[in-house]
């Protein structure tokens, strides 16, 4: 895929969505939702498919998950990639199935070799399953847990060592974590490895209601704040462009809205794309 | 012979597990401190931050169920609502992600809930909602058309199979006018607010393109639905709706389920073995 910028994609924006003459514009949505025998909703991926390129950006292998990926779960996951034929398929660094209940959230989990190993089995097992590789997101941590043996962007280049996986980085989600844990966005973003990353992800975070600013939520209700847009543009300019999705879930704005925050993205990738020809 | 080659097998489970297992546990437990959790969990939930991930599972949970049941949501206002999804979700985490179909028996939760049994029409009501996801997420399937079946003779006629549609949900509810109450706040805009009558309705939810119809269906008429769904053939099924009422219309009833797009497959029986002459 081009590297230009994308839109999530919501039921509420499917007219505005496909008639989008944006030049490069393409459209990424949670496989979960389209996980049906038919109907409508697949119709209109179907549709919005033939006009834009498509990205599936999972929330619910589990990868992190000391158990396999629930196999009827990967069955429908790769019928669905056959037939849209994605520009990219990702998904996190996080557990949510767990025991035969799915936990709507992504969850954490120390950062160990036993964790590494079981997660690049995960890994190989649903790139052996949809034939091709997936690209893996940096969490958004709210909590400071004991006993990490790794760091986190060693254990995401390991996994990819292992595993041929990508990367997918979350600038969000780097910023989020970094105030949360009170650490640096800017030395986490500069340790990066660039050549790994096939897609950059910009999202909206807000106060937790109850404690304040003191811990922010990725809870993409809101626009991309001007701190991750800086934190964006260092990026870009380090590692040059990538496929950039602006991400919004919730407390939805209209399409032009969010058209103009991914015009935005757009500009900042022009920069190294015009320096590149 | 050395120990080099010998793996050794734990049954022990891994850290991974038993964080997640404790994990797990906190994330639902009511009361975090009481939950005899293991050391390196019950620090983690000890932290404020932990209620994030508390909060957005059950978030996760209720906002699918509200959007599952909407009808359901609007009878009892949105407060009443959540806090029942809340005690539904405890109890019943969804059982895979595709949130959809979280909720598939709802309506037997909420007729068995406490404090809904003054509402005694509730679980019929969260039954067609459930209906209408599942019209909305079947399989995709042409009907057969109103021309085809009028080609038929009317002797093979009698031996076709109209199987229903991929998509077709019907139900009978004897005592309550279910349909019209699931009607009215499933569909608000413009709904009529006369007096309701009180009494036994029926209703086909199906979708034979891209929108999701209903249409009112007596008890013959649902009686006709369920022999097709058994796959007997239409004469059969005419004797089914003449069994529940004499004085059905069957060329009407199957103008209307025909008009509706209840039927999918179609498929004409050969004659009966013992007709064949030997």
């Amino acid at each position: 895929m081009a590297p230009s910028a994308g839109l999530s994609l919501k039921p509420q924006h499917f007219e505005e969505a496909l008639a989008s003459p944006a030049d490069g514009v393409w459209f990424e949505v949670h496989p979960e939702n389209y996980l049906v025998e038919g109907g409508p909703r697949l119709a209109w991926l179907e549709a919005i498919r033939a006009r834009h390129p498509v990205a599936l950006h999972g929330v619910a292998l589990s990868l992190a998950a000391a158990a396999r990926p629930d196999p009827g779960h990967l069955r429908r996951l790769g019928a669905l990639v056959d037939r849209m034929q994605p520009a990219l398929v990702s998904e996190h660094l996080a557990w949510s199935m767990w025991r035969g209940a799915y936990h709507p959230d992504l969850l954490p989990f120390p950062r160990t070799s036993e964790a590494l190993a079981r997660i690049a089995d995960n890994v190989g097992r649903v790139q052996d399953a949809l034939q091709r590789p997936i690209a893996i997101e940096n969490p958004s941590h709210y909590l400071a847990i004991d006993g990490h043996e790794w760091d986190e962007i060693d254990f995401l280049a390991a996994l990819a060592r292992r595993t041929g996986c990508r990367l997918l980085l979350d600038v969000n989600n780097v910023f989020v974590s970094a105030r949360n844990l009170g650490l640096s966005a800017e030395a986490y973003l500069d340790a990066f490895p660039g050549a790994l990353v096939d897609e950059v992800h910009l999202a909206g975070h807000s106060a937790d209601p109850a404690l304040g600013p003191a811990l922010l939520v990725d809870s993409h209700d809101a626009p991309v704040d001007p701190a991750v847009w800086a934190l964006y543009e260092r990026l870009i300019a380090r590692i040059g462009a990538r496929p950039t999705l602006i991400e919004r879930d919730d407390n939805l704005p209209g399409f032009g809205a969010l058209l103009a925050e991914r015009e935005r993205a757009q500009a900042v990738l022009r920069a190294p794309l015009q320096e590149a020809a | 012979m050395t120990g080099a080659h010998i793996t050794r097998v734990t049954h022990a489970p891994g850290r991974l597990q038993r964080f997640q297992d404790g994990f797990a546990r906190a994330l639902l437990a009511e009361d975090c401190a009481a939950a005899g959790l293991a050391p390196e969990v019950a620090r983690l939930a000890a932290q404020p931050a932990f209620a994030v991930y508390r909060n957005t599972v059950m978030k996760g949970c209720i906002d699918a169920l509200q959007a599952n049941y909407p009808s359901v949501a609007r009878l009892v206002g949105e407060e009443w609502f959540r806090a029942a999804a809340a005690i539904y979700a405890r109890a019943n985490l969804p059982r895979h992600p595709t949130l959809a179909d979280y909720g598939a028996d709802f309506a037997d939760f909420l007729a068995a809930f406490a404090p809904a049994a003054d509402l005694p029409y509730l679980a019929g009501v969260a039954r067609l909602d459930r209906f209408w996801t599942e019209a909305h997420t079947a399989r995709d399937e042409a009907p057969p058309g109103v021309a085809a079946v009028a080609r038929l003779a009317p002797g093979e006629l009698a031996r076709t199979v109209l199987r229903p549609h991929a998509s077709a949900r019907w139900a009978w509810f004897d005592a309550q006018p279910i349909v019209t109450i699931w009607r009215r706040n499933r569909y608000p805009e413009g709904a009529d607010d006369g007096e309701i009558a009180w009494r036994g309705e029926g209703v086909l939810v199906v979708r034979p393109g891209a929108a999701v119809e209903h249409v009112e269906l007596d008890a013959a008429a649902c009686a006709f639905l369920e022999a097709c769904s058994a796959s007997r053939t239409l004469a059969d099924a005419a004797a089914a709706a003449l069994a529940v009422s004499a004085e059905t219309d069957l060329a009407r009833l199957m103008a209307r389920l025909l008009d509706a797009g209840a039927f999918g497959h179609m498929d004409l029986l050969p004659h009966e073995p013992e007709e064949c002459p030997r």
